[in-house]
């Protein structure tokens, strides 16, 4: 056996309370963060990701208490994105216990912040988002592969709003170039659709980086994570909705995984 | 001593993970913690625990350049025999050498070097995830039980290559075998993370928090 696959749950925070809720039945509080983290950590999740979507900078406070309080009680992996601009917020964030920092727009606003980052705190804690959209709408879900704009996508910034004019892969190579410790995959196409993963997106990612890609965007069913390693190659994938709303337990995508020959954890150790 | 009235000293050398490290301990039944960068406390501890993340020459400039840290470390460890655990990077800083951005000297006191994974296309570097912790047949700190085969979170770039194969306590599988654990007498690392590695990593440092060697 070789690494195993990483499951790993996104939790979308606002506020310092968490967006979409999640049906675990033994919760205290379901709109606490601290309280999902905590239940994931008991299911065995790989590592976890928090995105902090509030929409002021002021509110950082907020989630750095969020982190504090996450990495007092759960002892696995936690990346968290979301507003992450400069090399004083990686470093607020991993010192309240964050061991990676997703960035996203200021990867492409100012490329530099992922080297400084890199530099200062190592490759390993810099997840660059790479957000991206085929660049023709027709395409984007025919999956048509004679058509001339197929396997081309444009980087996103902003949530997704905002097209850059930038090419996917050539982002994603600069991104490696400077020092990005891993590259988080979502297609903006399939991202809330349930219908999988944009596996050529990020098979065409994958193979062309020597980093670890986590596919996100779009799972509806186990079987999607399954595809996005078999079919996408990444290395480790990320889903919020199947998760959240129990139609899937991190025990069943390890199952699923497994039965499919994967390499993944097989018990809660 | 009972494990509460121990002096515990987390060796803060400006490694991004002290408090991970600091809450597992706390986890795993710590109760006096110290993260420090006083010799003199390191010098007078009942256990030291030496963390890092990041790059092998860095992480020795750090520590190397701390008022009288070598000299405590030598003379607990190696003269006091002290119970030690180097974790990533700090397990990786008993090495002799590393060459990560350059040749490094290390603390030396685990014979062998650290070096880059060869390159590969079947691999994805940096090692991370968890990965199975599989156990050497002859070392006697894998036959007591301080450390379990099991699966650990794994997070590295360069691995620790052991000349003295039987300094090794445990390895795991990344494009060919790298060693996940060393030791020898007090002296314990690990590549993996416990404080990342959920039960299995917090059962580990409880364990470690009891190891009399």
């Amino acid at each position: 056996m070789s690494v195993r696959i990483r499951v790993i749950p996104c939790l979308d925070v606002a506020d310092g309370r968490v967006v979409k809720g999640v049906n675990f039945v033994d919760l205290v509080d379901a709109g606490d963060p601290v309280e999902q983290a905590k239940a994931y950590d008991r299911a065995g999740a790989d590592e976890l990701c928090f995105l902090d979507i509030t929409a002021s900078h002021e509110d950082r406070a907020t989630i750095l208490d969020v982190v504090r309080r996450t990495a007092e009680v759960c002892f696995m992996p936690l990346t968290v994105g979301g507003g992450v601009r400069s090399v004083e917020d990686a470093r607020a964030l991993l010192l309240a216990g964050a061991d990676k920092v997703a960035i996203n727009s200021a990867a492409v606003s100012n490329p530099q912040v992922i080297a400084d980052i890199a530099e200062k705190f190592g490759s390993q804690c810099v997840v660059a988002s790479v957000d991206a959209k085929r660049w023709s709408e027709d395409d984007a879900n025919s999956g048509d592969a004679n058509s001339a704009t197929s396997g081309k996508w444009e980087i996103y910034i902003h949530g997704g709003r905002k097209p850059t004019g930038i090419d996917a892969l050539e982002h994603a190579h600069t991104m490696e170039r400077l020092g990005a410790g891993e590259l988080l995959v979502t297609s903006m196409d399939r991202d809330g659709t349930k219908a999988g993963f944009d596996l050529e997106l990020t098979r065409t990612i994958a193979d062309n980086v020597a980093i670890p890609v986590i596919a996100s965007g779009g799972v509806g069913h186990v079987d999607d994570l399954v595809r996005g390693v078999t079919q996408g190659h990444a290395s480790a994938v990320l889903a919020a909705s199947i998760f959240h709303f129990g139609e899937a337990s991190i025990a069943d995508a390890h199952d699923a995984l497994r039965n499919a020959g994967l390499p993944a954890r097989c018990s809660i150790n | 001593m009972s494990i509460c009235a121990e002096k515990i000293a987390l060796i803060d050398y400006g490694a991004g993970n002290l408090h991970s490290v600091y809450n597992a301990l706390k986890a795993a039944g710590a109760h006096s913690v110290e993260v420090t960068h006083d010799a003199h406390y390191i010098a007078a501890a009942d256990r030291i625990i030496l963390p890092g993340v990041g790059a092998f020459g860095a992480c020795k400039d750090a520590l190397f350049a701390i008022d009288g840290m070598i000299d405590a470390l030598e003379q607990s460890v190696r003269g006091g025999a002290i119970p030690f655990l180097g974790i990533c990077v700090g397990m990786q800083l008993l090495a002799d050498t590393g060459v990560e951005h350059g040749m490094h000297k290390g603390l030396g006191w685990i014979k062998g070097n650290v070096r880059a994974f060869d390159p590969s296309e079947t691999i994805k570097i940096p090692h991370m995830g968890w990965n199975e912790i599989r156990l050497s047949k002859h070392h006697p700190l894998a036959g007591n039980g301080l450390l379990l085969s099991g699966e650990a979170y794994f997070l590295h770039g360069y691995k620790f290559d052991a000349l003295d194969e039987s300094d090794i306590i445990a390895r795991t599988h990344h494009g060919g075998t790298v060693t996940a654990a060393v030791g020898k007498d007090n002296i314990l690392g690990v590549q993996f993370h416990p404080e990342k590695s959920q039960h299995y990593g917090i059962s580990f440092l409880a364990r470690f928090l009891q190891w009399r060697p």
